[in-house]
């Protein structure tokens, strides 16, 4: 087996072996009802968790989707509470705020050389801002519109559902799936992972892909962000906060190097449904706290970045030899 | 002279010039359709220089670059790509995490319907490599494969950007002999389809072995082109540094030295590193190692100073069991070892000259016992004087010193501890002539002084002219040692061809 597969099979493995576990004491779980909550409780993480692939993918890093979320939460309740424009047209402004906001930043870390991680920390902050000058309160959204969206679903054998936002989240994966292996500007952010400097001199356009990167990200987290108002009917300016930590843990976990270059977007649907399903299994056991989810995913997390060491240090002698 | 339609390129007059200094003075390089012309130079002599300018990575002051007749004025290497001059570099400049495919077609990948076609990009990777004689996995990631086969898949890429001119800088710096041989079947084959070669190396084997032509640079200034089957080694190296050096390498020869036996070492060896062997070394003696890279010579340093402990054996200095469990060990003992790779395992690049002089010694004496600086001072400007070592002033970062004197910049931190043994691992690859032989100097004159040194050496004749004895190690084991009248390139070369030759010693 090719050596780039071991970690995506180690968590689908985990997930495989886990979900087994879970079935043995509570074989409810199973039941198809599960798997669509699973799928719609986490769909708004899910489609943030794409986009920061690509950005991890290609070496950086976006802080800022947990504060993207939130603003386009408020965005939406304020514009649909005060104006009388139709959610549809919300949705299309704000797709192009967010990913506005993310081209910019993504110009900024390319043109002006700075490290991602404090670029987009600013544009966390800034996002968050924006959410609080838009309003301080939860804002509910009582739009009919938000009504009819939300009573979409496919009705799968045993009576669970795929609501429109779990399905969304699944599309959102086929698609990056696509764009990571089967298009040129998939293989450039894989170059850029590899090394900006040889990735330019070998002529992939630095600039257009960092842009597209965070472009892609910011418009992923306003998506993120509908979803997320759907799910919950509201804008608040504190929601979401974290967010940007659980999708960098579930693209660990599904097996991307934290450093480029290396990794899958299908691993992190696996991380995401890792995340979901301990957090289903503390659930249904109704007893444990659920600061135990933090808690497996924590030493999850520890286990995966030691099996990350573990393989490039198993690579290397490789490496030197010839 | 030729007419100008035999010249694939010809760089005309070309000048350059930095702050302070004139790095190209009206230089000029023809190079023919079909041939492989070395370009030779010392450190700093303006060889990558030109390069630059060919390639459009430096725009140029003056002259001109006539590409198959037509003026061009390549504005950045992209540009000189699409021209048709291709360059390979030392350090493979390609993405090891993309596969081998990918990295031939990227940013030019086959689309159907608006998606790459893997298919045909890795059919047309494997009938493009194919032409190379390299049979291998195009969808692994690059990473997967030897140094040697990143090299070819970089020709390979660059020779099907471009397809005039190929430049090859140093390709050849970290490959054993088999892969420089495969690499130059592969030069020769383009050679045959026309294009213009220009190869880049220090080492003069490999330029008379493959080169037609020899273009020599020092200084900046075009000393000539000459004919390679007309030029002599010893006066190609008098052109490239401007002085009788050549005689010098030749005539050295150590008389066979009865110093006392210092260093005996029996039955000494870790598994899956280097088979047990015995050695002895006496004082005032060089004892040389040969060997093709990952025979066990790096292996062999590494286990005498403790880098690896060894498993088996035992190690006396002067009569007494010592333990070499470690560097530390090691240096207590009084080893000194400078690695091979000098970038990863010997300078610390923004340390200054001084800084990393004095390191071993401040290691050994523990960091809580600092060297005053007075005395750091006096140690550096010793060593500085002593080796030559070139550079402005002792504080300056070793990183912007060249490579010959980043070496001996860290021959100076192993003096410094006064070592009674000095284990060199290749001090004189990737650096010009001029400091080769300062460095073989150096070591002839530690030799006299009493020192005990173990050299490794992938240069023979280098190995010959300086070492008392010779130890040939092949599939990580000692196979056969040659002193005396046996001590030849010619008996070195055999022992390490012979196949069946376990027990030669």
């Amino acid at each position: 087996m090719k050596q780039k597969y071991l970690p995506l099979t180690a968590t689908i493995l985990i997930f495989v072996l886990s979900y087994a576990l879970c079935a043995a004491q509570y074989p409810n779980i199973l039941s198809t009802r599960v798997i669509g909550n699973l799928l719609t409780d986490n769909a708004f993480l899910g489609i943030a968790a794409v986009g920061m692939t690509f950005v991890i993918l290609s070496g950086g890093i976006d802080l800022s989707i947990g504060a993207v979320i939130a603003f386009a939460g408020v965005f939406l309740a304020v514009v649909l509470e005060h104006g009388s424009m139709h959610p549809l047209v919300a949705f299309a402004l704000l797709l192009t705020i967010t990913t506005l906001f993310g081209a910019l930043m993504g110009a900024i870390i390319h043109y002006l050389e700075m490290p991602a991680f404090i670029v987009t920390l600013a544009g966390m902050f800034l996002a968050r801002g924006m959410a609080f000058v838009l309003s301080i309160d939860s804002v509910p959204i009582k739009h009919p519109f938000y009504g009819t969206l939300k009573s979409l679903y496919y009705k799968l054998p045993g009576g669970g559902r795929i609501t429109l936002i779990g399905g969304l989240m699944l599309l959102v994966f086929a698609i990056g799936i696509l764009i990571a292996h089967r298009t040129r500007f998939g293989t450039n952010i894989y170059a850029l992972g590899g090394g900006t400097a040889t990735a330019k001199l070998m002529g992939v356009p630095v600039a257009a892909t960092t842009v597209r990167i965070y472009a892609l990200s910011g418009l992923l987290a306003g998506l993120s962000g509908i979803v997320f108002s759907l799910y919950t009917s509201a804008g608040y300016s504190l929601a979401a906060v974290g967010v940007e930590l659980d999708a960098i843990t579930a693209v660990v976990i599904g097996g991307t190097l934290l450093t480029g270059g290396s990794g899958f977007v299908a691993g992190t649907l696996v991380g995401i449904l890792i995340q979901g399903l301990i957090q289903t299994y503390i659930t249904f056991d109704g007893t444990l706290s659920s600061w135990w989810t933090k808690i497996l995913i924590g030493l999850l997390l520890f286990a995966f970045i030691l099996l990350q060491k573990g393989i490039i240090h198993l690579s290397r002698p490789e490496r030197q030899r010839a | 002279m030729q007419t100008n339609s035999d010249n694939i390129l010809s760089a005309v007059r070309i000048e350059k010039g930095f702050p302070g200094t004139k790095a190209l003075d009206k230089v000029d390089l023809h190079l023919r359709r079909g041939e492989v012309h070395a370009l030779l130079g010392e450190n700093g002599a303006g060889k990558s220089t030109l390069i630059k300018c060919l390639t459009g990575a430096y725009r140029r002051d003056g002259g001109s670059i006539l590409l198959d007749g037509a003026e061009v004025d390549p504005r950045d290497t992209f540009e000189a790509q699409r021209l048709g001059i291709g360059t390979v570099y030392q350090e493979v400049n390609l993405l090891p995490n993309l596969t081998v495919a990918e990295n031939l077609y990227l940013g030019r990948q086959p689309r159907r319907f608006g998606m790459v076609d893997t298919r045909s990009m890795n059919r047309k990777a494997r009938e493009l490599l194919a032409e190379y004689e390299l049979d291998i996995d195009v969808t692994r990631d690059l990473a997967s494969y030897s140094v040697a086969i990143q090299q070819v898949v970089a020709i390979a890429r660059a020779v099907d950007l471009s397809g005039k001119v190929l430049i090859l800088d140093e390709p050849t710096a970290s490959l054993d002999a088999h892969e420089v041989e495969m690499l130059f079947r592969i030069v020769r084959r383009l050679k045959k389809r026309g294009l213009g070669i220009i190869f880049i190396t220090h080492f003069l084997e490999q330029v008379y072995a493959i080169s037609d032509r020899i273009t020599v640079l020092r200084n900046g200034q075009l000393v000539g082109t000459r004919e390679a089957r007309e030029l002599d080694r010893r006066e190609l190296i008098a052109l490239m540094i401007g002085r009788e050096l050549a005689t010098e390498i030749q005539s050295v020869h150590p008389d066979a030295v009865e110093g006392e036996t210092r260093y005996t070492f029996r039955n000494y060896g870790r598994r899956g590193k280097i088979d047990p062997f015995d050695l002895d070394v006496r004082a005032g003696e060089v004892v040389g190692m040969a060997g093709l890279l990952g025979s066990g010579r790096t292996e062999t340093a590494e286990i005498l100073f403790g880098a690896h402990r060894a498993d088996s054996g035992t190690a006396k200095v002067d009569g007494r069991t010592v333990d070499l469990s470690s560097p530390r060990a090691a240096i207590r003992q009084k080893f000194g070892f400078c690695p091979e790779d000098r970038k990863t395992a010997g300078i610390v690049g923004d340390l200054s000259v001084r800084e990393n002089i004095v390191l071993a010694l401040q290691a050994r004496r523990g960091w809580t016992r600092p060297i005053p600086r007075v005395e750091q001072n006096r140690l550096a400007d010793l060593y500085i004087r002593a080796l030559d070592i070139r550079t402005a002033d002792r504080e300056k970062p070793i990183k912007l010193l060249s490579g010959g004197n980043q070496q001996k910049a860290i021959l100076a931190r192993w003096l410094a501890t006064e070592p009674d043994l000095l284990i060199l691992d290749e001090p004189t690859r990737g650096i010009d002539v001029g400091a080769h032989a300062e460095i073989i100097r150096l070591i002839e004159s530690l030799r006299e002084k009493g020192m005990s040194l173990i050299v490794i050496s992938s240069e023979i004749e280098e190995l010959v002219a300086y070492s008392t004895r010779v130890v040939v190690l092949r599939d990580h084991a000692h196979v056969a040692e040659l002193n005396g009248a046996q001590l030849t390139a010619h008996r070195i070369v055999e022992a390490i061809a012979a196949t069946n030759g376990r027990k030669a010693s």
